[in-house]
């Protein structure tokens, strides 16, 4: 499938929203396996990008997109693209955590039952090893009945990503996932994407640079719209080759 | 320094507000007080459970309150679905600056404008004259007319076609109210459109409709002039037991009891009592759907 070693690559990607240029002609590659962050300041456009990737943006009545966004080499805005089979694929996790208000079983069992699964020992299955790799399963496995929104803020937030992994994605999109987050729900999240990022592609829009430094392999900063500087991780923190970039990772605007 | 004048006028206007604001409470408690008083002492079991004796002179009023609510079951069975389908279009499906959302939600807003009489009337022209005897020519080549005339179905339609614009607009208020963030949800984990409607959007709104369904029945058991001329029945010994039979209502008994009976004062005890009824029923409906709605509007701020 990746015959150019990369599992998303967006060409030349540009998105308005009326008259207002939010990407513009934003060409970026993604590596399986690997967690990508997207930084830089608010209105950057990096959720607008995010939100591209697996068309969440055609909910919004006047975005209008142009460019390529190829997933496994398929451009995604093709027509003949069925949208909900590239949402199943590339799943999203948001940055407020959005439990149905259903229990916590049937929070993970949602996708695989749309998806038609409907045989109780299947669905108990996938949702038991969801759980788990979203290191949720300890907490919570003697009460799957609970309400999804009787969790902690934290707790949540693993209950999305496990429901995000029932239906087998092989991209997650992570738009600010820990930002309502406390330090140590944070820290719980952080080392669940790291465990995460054998099995799956990650990109990850965060506001916490030191959160993109720990947990992510490459950077893209952007500004106004525009990526200004792509790079490993290492390097966009310590060696950036642009000043803007220099100036925001250090804290000196953004 | 504010001369006399001016200082009497700065009392007179908060005064006279509040007076005005007193004489709505006022006449409230008029209506309440003189319908409980006049009625109290008719209200029995068996005015509750018999049937109309001696011209309606004596008696119960139970067929009256079975008809009505054979009404208002069958006007929800139709009319709460379609309310319910066309709220989820108008705010589904349709984009909001759409010609056919814009004509939709136009002909609501007149159809919620329209007097009850004139309801009433197209109710007699369309379904009794233009829909009822072409059935009976159909099924029994018009030697029998069977759904040619005034009965309950007509009635329950015709009502439905009124408060369809209570449930709508019910209905639509509380699909809004159901967090963006649930419908995401549901669409990133790659539910279609109708599947998220159907999983989480519905059920979610389901107070909504259930307060929708509450208004129009209040609305329904409250109105007379729909079924003046495509159901109702002065007085019937029986129970409609059939869509093609004509209902006695507690909104038209009590309008033919003050104008119709041979013997208007002595009916007064009991059209007293046939109000308190009513109002009490749809007293109960409304705050049961104002209940529902407070819910709905803490459950969208939260």
């Amino acid at each position: 499938m990746n015959t150019n070693g990369y599992k998303i690559r967006t060409i030349n990607l540009s998105l308005s929203y009326g008259s207002k240029l939010a990407l513009n002609e934003v060409s970026l590659d993604i590596k399986p396996n690997h967690v990508t962050a997207l930084i830089g300041p608010s209105g950057c456009g990096k959720s607008t990008f995010l939100r591209a990737l697996n068309r969440m943006n055609d909910l919004i009545d006047d975005a209008r997109t142009s460019g390529e966004v190829l997933v496994d080499n398929i451009n995604v805005y093709r027509d003949d693209v069925d949208v909900v089979e590239l949402r199943k694929k590339v799943g999203m996790i948001f940055q407020k955590s959005n439990p149905f208000p259903k229990s916590l079983y049937d929070n993970v069992a949602y996708g695989p039952r749309i998806n038609g699964i409907h045989d109780t020992k299947t669905l108990a299955e996938i949702v038991e090893s969801s759980l788990e790799r979203a290191a949720l399963w300890d907490e919570v496995k003697d009460d799957l009945k609970k309400s999804g929104l009787a969790l902690s803020g934290g707790q949540q937030q693993r209950l999305c990503i496990a429901r995000a992994l029932a239906v087998n994605p092989e991209v997650l999109l992570m738009d600010e996932p820990a930002s309502a987050l406390d330090p140590i729900a944070t820290a719980k999240i952080e080392e669940l994407i790291y465990e995460l990022k054998s099995n799956y592609t990650i990109v990850i829009v965060t506001h916490n640079m030191q959160q993109a430094a720990r947990v992510s392999d490459f950077t893209a900063f952007f500004y106004l719209g525009k990526i200004i500087e792509f790079n490993d991780t290492k390097t966009i923190f310590t060696s950036p080759k642009e000043k803007q970039t220099e100036d925001y990772v250090t804290g000196r605007f953004g | 320094m504010k001369t006399l004048r001016q200082k009497l006028f700065g009392l007179s206007v908060p005064a006279l507000s509040a007076l005005c604001a007193f004489v709505i409470v006022l006449m409230v408690l008029l209506i309440i007080g003189d319908i409980v008083l006049g009625g109290w002492g008719t209200l029995s079991w068996e005015f509750l459970s018999g049937v109309p004796k001696e011209g309606m002179t004596a008696g119960g009023i139970y067929p009256a309150i079975f008809g009505t609510f054979l009404l208002v079951v069958i006007m929800s069975i139709v009319g709460v679905p379609i309310g319910t389908i066309t709220a989820i279009y108008l705010s589904e499906y349709a984009s909001q600056r759409s010609i056919l959302a814009r004509v939709v939600r136009f002909a609501v807003n007149t159809l919620a404008g329209v007097p009850a009489i004139v309801f009433g009337l197209f109710g007699l022209g369309f379904f009794i004259q233009f829909v009822g005897i072409r059935m009976d020519q159909v099924l029994t080549g018009g030697v029998q007319l069977k759904w040619g005339q005034p009965n309950i179905l007509w009635a329950s339609l015709t009502m439905a076609l009124l408060t369809l614009p209570v449930v709508i607009v019910s209905v639509e208020e509380a699909i809004r109210a159901v967090p963006r963030e649930l419908r995401e949800a549901s669409l990133a984990l790659g539910a279609t459109k109708w599947e998220t409607i159907r999983k989480v959007v519905l059920p979610n709104s389901i107070t909504g409709i259930l307060t929708g369904a509450i208004l129009a029945v209040s609305r329904g058991a409250g109105e007379v002039a729909p079924i003046l001329f495509t159901g109702a029945a002065y007085f019937l010994p029986k129970l409609p037991g059939s869509l093609s039979d004509q209902f006695m209502e507690l909104g038209y008994h009590i309008y033919i009891m003050s104008t119709q009976s041979p013997d208007v004062e002595a009916t007064r005890g009991i059209q007293y009592a046939t109000t308190l009824v009513l109002l009490v029923l749809t007293f109960t409906l409304n705050f049961a759907a104002v209940f529902l709605r407070y819910r709905i509007r803490m459950k969208s701020i939260r």
